[in-house]
Order: structure tokens, then C-alpha cells, then sequence
């Protein structure tokens, strides 16, 4: 344990280092609050707003897991789907890694419109469309991308195509899968918030965010918006940590007490 | 050779079509007989590799016929009669050591406990006890091909099929597994069918050592390796044991220098 404190020793050294900087240089130099506010401030205005910021946070966090469920459930049926049937592979996959390139955000309108802009579904299904293309061609990559001699001896053992892809190709994809979920939940929170800013109801973080900016509460925006990272990363954490759980026999996972 | 576990007859395996079609294999002929330990031996690119794949029925032939105890290779594939080992160990990095050997027997759905029992008595044999609970990258390069070694004995395969199994270990690792595959093969009677370029393990191993020519790839002669069994450290300083070395050696220059490259023949 003393060992990870000092591991982690430099990284908190440089956080407080930034933030006395950042605070020392607002005063020297004179910066306006509304152009940006010192950390003390943010502080206050985070011990203040305590209790609304953490609805407000608990209710974005809804939205993205939410999304990041729909779309994620939705990318494994269809990689399952392309990896099983080559000639669904060669259909579909150019219009995917098309369809990647799409700004997906610009669909948050079209979303409030379809789902309703009061109902917490149409920021899930921008989210859940955003995720869906990373989840989906990491995992169509880790159910593909096995060692041909790994499929030739389950060959040799006259095992069954379902047999394969339960032992090998489901096995083989967890760890990409695991990477995608961890780029999606950073991912899934960016969207709910930005599919936010399109309106819907007002007790999330993006209308908190809107509101207090539009009113020169700039403290507030800005504890607002720790909240938001410290979400995503707490987000990010607990998907690293299933993985430690569930694949501790991936590179990633190993622990270095083996021999 | 009425008792003969391989039988392959006028074998021949073409990769490619038109003007890239390439002969790998031609009119082969090679009877294995029950409990006999062969080696395939020949240049880089003779086909030594592609023979094994067509008994094992991982490749089909172009022409001629296989039989493995009197059915046909495919056949002998789906009734399980092979074990494979590769010269890479191909473990699963998710399983353990003992989830690794258990697998063949899980595809062929034997019951949890037979398995359990089984999987432990192979790593007994291959030496590998206490190593169960143990996954596949915690082991050494020598220790991980043992396991593929008890992985491919776990059904009690009537042939094991080994391609060039040793070949990415050092040379002291190498000569210690080649004296535990010889015990192994005397404790189970498998029949083995060996890939190596390797001419001092060929003749070390083997009970018949096959010469193959280069592209297309012909079996020169079977040469029977009649050194006294049970082989050991010994059979090394044997004044024999030299002599068929330089006698499969001749027979593997004889066929490179003596002709004209036969891929160079098709080539032209």
C-alpha cells in the first residue's frame, strides 16, 4: 500500500501544483471570474450546489449508462451476427466503417423529435448510436482476428462451429471488447451531455452547465463540469476494474507474482 | 505391413490453379505401421509439413487416397482418432494448464469428472503435476509444449500427429522432451507421425525415418532406424547412431545436388 501511495506520489504533486498555480496566476493577473475562476471559487460553488450537482450528475450518468447499454447490447448481436456469416461481413461492414465517419452528434435533434426531448430515451439513443460503431468493429476484430493454428486443432478435435466460437472466438474477443467499453464510457458521456445542450429536461448536467453559463455563474458551470469528468472517470475505473475481474488472464491484467 | 495405422497411396497435393498451381506433393506413397514412430524429414518447402496436414485431414489430397485405420482420413478425423501438436504449443491463454488439456475432451462432451481425472493424468505423464492451477504464460517455452503434448494425448488419439514440436526450443530443452516423448510413446503405444528438420532427432526417434526430396515433394526412401530400444543419452554416442545419420544426410544431399531442382523444373 505504501508503495502505491509513493507510486502515485508525483501525479498529485503535479495536480496541486496546477490548481496553487492556476489560483496564484487568476489573482496576479487579475482574470475576470466569467472568463475563468479560480479553483477556490469552483470549490465553494461545488460545497454549495453540492446536492443539485449530484442529481443533476446521478441523472446524465443514467442516460449514458443507459445508452451505453442499448448500443453496446446492440454491437455484440450484429458483430455476432457478421463474424458467424461471412457473406454479411462483406454486406455490411463497408456501410459500418462508412457510417463511423458520420458526425453522430448532429442526430441529437432528430432524436428529441423521434423519442420525445423530455424523455431521458432520445440522449440514450444518441449515445447508444455513438458507442454502437466502436463497440461493434472491435468486437467483429477480436471474433476474427484467431490464430488459424488454434482453429486448425479444433479442427482436428472434429469440434462443432458453436464449440469454436464458445471456446476460441467469444474467449479471443473479450479483450477487445473490454477496450471498446473503455473508450465508450468516456464516449457515452460526452454524448449525453452534448445531446443534452439540444434541451430536454432542465435537472441534467448539460442544462445545468447552459443555464448557469448563461447567467454569468461561471463557479457553477465549472463545478459542473468536475463533476462531469470525475463521472467519466469513475465510469472509465469501474469498466477497468469488471475487466481485471473478468479476463485476469489477459496481458493487460497479469499480475507479476507468477514464478 | 498388414497392420499398418496410415496407409497413403499415390498421394498427390497441388496448391493454386492455372499458371500459379505449384505440385507441393507427388505420387507418395507410405504405409505407417501400428505403434511405429516416423519421421518426415526433407528440405525447407519438400512438403513434410503438407503430409502430416493431409493425414490428419486438415488438407485434402488432389489425387490418391489416405486411410487411417482403414477409413478414410476425414472419417478418422470426426471419430477423433488424431492428436495434434504444433511446432507452436497454441494454448489458450484463458484457461489454465489443466482447462488447456481438458479442452479436446470437453468438444467431445466427456463428463466433468472423467475429464478432471484424465486431464490430471496426462500432465502426470508429461511430468507437469502441480502445475494445474497454473496459466499457459506463467511457463517456460519446453513446459508450455508439454502440455500441448498432454492436450493432444487427452483422448487417446490412435496417431499423434507432431509438427516439428521442438523446433522453436534451445537445443538442451529439445533433447531432454526428445527423451520424454520416447517414454511417452512406450507408456501409451501411440503411433507417432514426426515433422523435423532436425537429422540427429530423425534418427534418435524414430523407428522409420522418411527422406523427402524438394518441390514436388517425393519420399526418397523410409529408411528403418533398427537402433536398440528403449533409446536413451547412450544411443547419441552410438557408433550406429552416427552411421544413420550420414546415411539419411546422403540420401537428402543426394537429392538436392544430384538432380536438377525440381522446383526450378516446374518453374521454368
Amino acid at each position: 500500500m505504501r508503495k502505491r501511495l509513493g507510486h502515485y506520489l508525483p501525479a498529485v504533486a503535479v495536480f496541486v501544483g496546477v490548481l496553487g498555480l492556476w489560483e496564484l496566476a487568476v489573482k496576479a493577473l487579475g482574470i475576470q471570474q466569467f472568463l475563468l475562476p479560480p479553483p477556490s471559487s469552483i470549490a465553494a460553488a461545488f460545497v454549495e450546489h453540492f446536492d443539485e450537482l449530484m442529481t443533476v450528475g446521478r441523472n446524465t450518468l443514467t442516460e449514458a449508462v443507459g445508452g451505453l447499454v442499448i448500443g453496446g447490447v446492440a454491437a455484440l448481436v450484429v458483430a455476432f451476427a457478421i463474424a458467424r456469416w461471412a457473406t454479411a461481413s462483406r454486406a455490411l461492414l463497408p456501410f459500418a466503417i462508412a457510417a463511423n465517419s458520420v458526425p453522430i452528434i448532429a442526430f441529437a435533434p432528430i432524436m428529441n423529435n423521434w423519442f420525445g426531448i423530455l424523455n431521458p430515451l432520445s440522449k440514450m439513443m444518441v449515445v447508444a448510436v455513438l458507442v454502437f460503431f466502436p463497440i461493434m468493429i472491435n468486437t467483429l476484430r477480436g471474433l476474427t482476428l484467431v490464430d488459424q493454428a488454434s482453429l486448425e486443432l479444433m479442427r482436428s478435435y472434429a469440434a462443432s462451429e458453436l464449440a469454436v466460437f464458445a471456446k476460441v472466438r467469444v474467449p479471443n474477443a473479450l479483450p477487445y471488447i473490454f477496450t471498446a467499453l473503455k473508450v465508450s464510457a468516456t464516449l457515452s458521456l460526452i454524448g449525453a451531455i452534448v445531446a443534452e445542450y439540444f434541451g430536454g429536461s432542465r435537472s441534467v448536467l448539460g442544462q445545468f452547465i447552459i443555464t448557469e453559463a448563461a447567467f454569468f455563474r461561471f463557479a457553477n458551470a465549472w463545478a459542473a463540469i468536475v463533476v462531469a469528468s470525475a463521472v467519466s472517470i469513475a465510469f472509465f475505473l469501474i469498466i477497468l476494474a469488471i475487466e481485471r475481474v473478468a479476463i485476469p488472464w489477459h496481458s493487460s491484467a497479469r499480475t507479476t507474482d507468477s514464478s | 505391413m498388414t497392420d499398418s495405422v496410415v496407409r497413403v497411396r499415390g498421394v498427390d497435393k497441388v496448391f493454386g490453379a492455372g499458371t500459379e498451381k505449384t505440385a507441393a506433393l507427388e505420387k507418395i506413397d507410405l504405409e505407417i505401421p501400428k505403434g511405429a514412430f516416423v519421421s518426415l524429414i526433407g528440405p525447407s518447402g519438400c512438403g513434410k509439413s503438407t503430409l502430416l496436414r493431409l493425414i490428419g485431414d486438415l488438407t485434402q489430397p488432389s489425387a490418391g487416397t489416405i486411410e487411417v485405420n482403414g477409413k478414410t482420413a476425414h472419417r478418422a478425423r470426426l471419430d477423433r482418432d488424431y492428436g495434434m501438436v504444433f511446432q507452436a504449443p497454441v494454448l489458450f491463454d484463458w484457461r489454465t494448464v489443466q482447462g488447456n488439456v481438458e479442452l479436446p475432451l470437453e468438444v467431445s462432451s466427456k463428463d466433468g469428472t472423467v475429464r478432471a481425472d484424465r486431464a490430471r493424468a496426462m500432465l502426470a505423464l508429461v511430468e507437469l503435476t502441480g502445475f494445474e492451477k497454473r496459466y499457459p504464460w506463467q511457463l517456460s517455452g519446453g513446459m508450455q509444449q508439454r502440455v500441448a503434448i498432454a492436450r493432444a494425448l487427452s483422448f487417446e488419439p490412435a496417431i499423434l500427429l507432431m509438427d516439428e514440436p521442438f523446433g522453436a526450443l534451445d537445443e538442451m530443452t529439445r533433447e531432454r522432451l526428445n527423451l520424454e516423448l520416447l517414454r511417452i510413446w512406450k507408456q501409451t503405444g501411440t503411433t507417432i507421425v514426426f515433422v523435423t528438420h532436425s537429422i540427429p532427432e530423425a534418427v534418435f526417434l524414430s523407428t522409420h525415418v522418411a527422406v523427402m526430396s524438394a518441390r514436388p515433394g517425393r519420399i526418397v526412401e523410409v529408411i528403418p532406424v533398427d537402433l536398440p530400444q528403449p533409446r536413451n543419452d547412450l544411443t547419441r554416442e552410438d557408433e550406429r547412431y552416427f552411421g544413420f545419420i550420414t546415411r539419411v544426410r546422403e540420401r537428402l544431399r543426394g537429392h538436392q545436388i544430384g538432380k536438377p531442382g525440381a522446383a526450378e523444373v516446374a518453374a521454368s
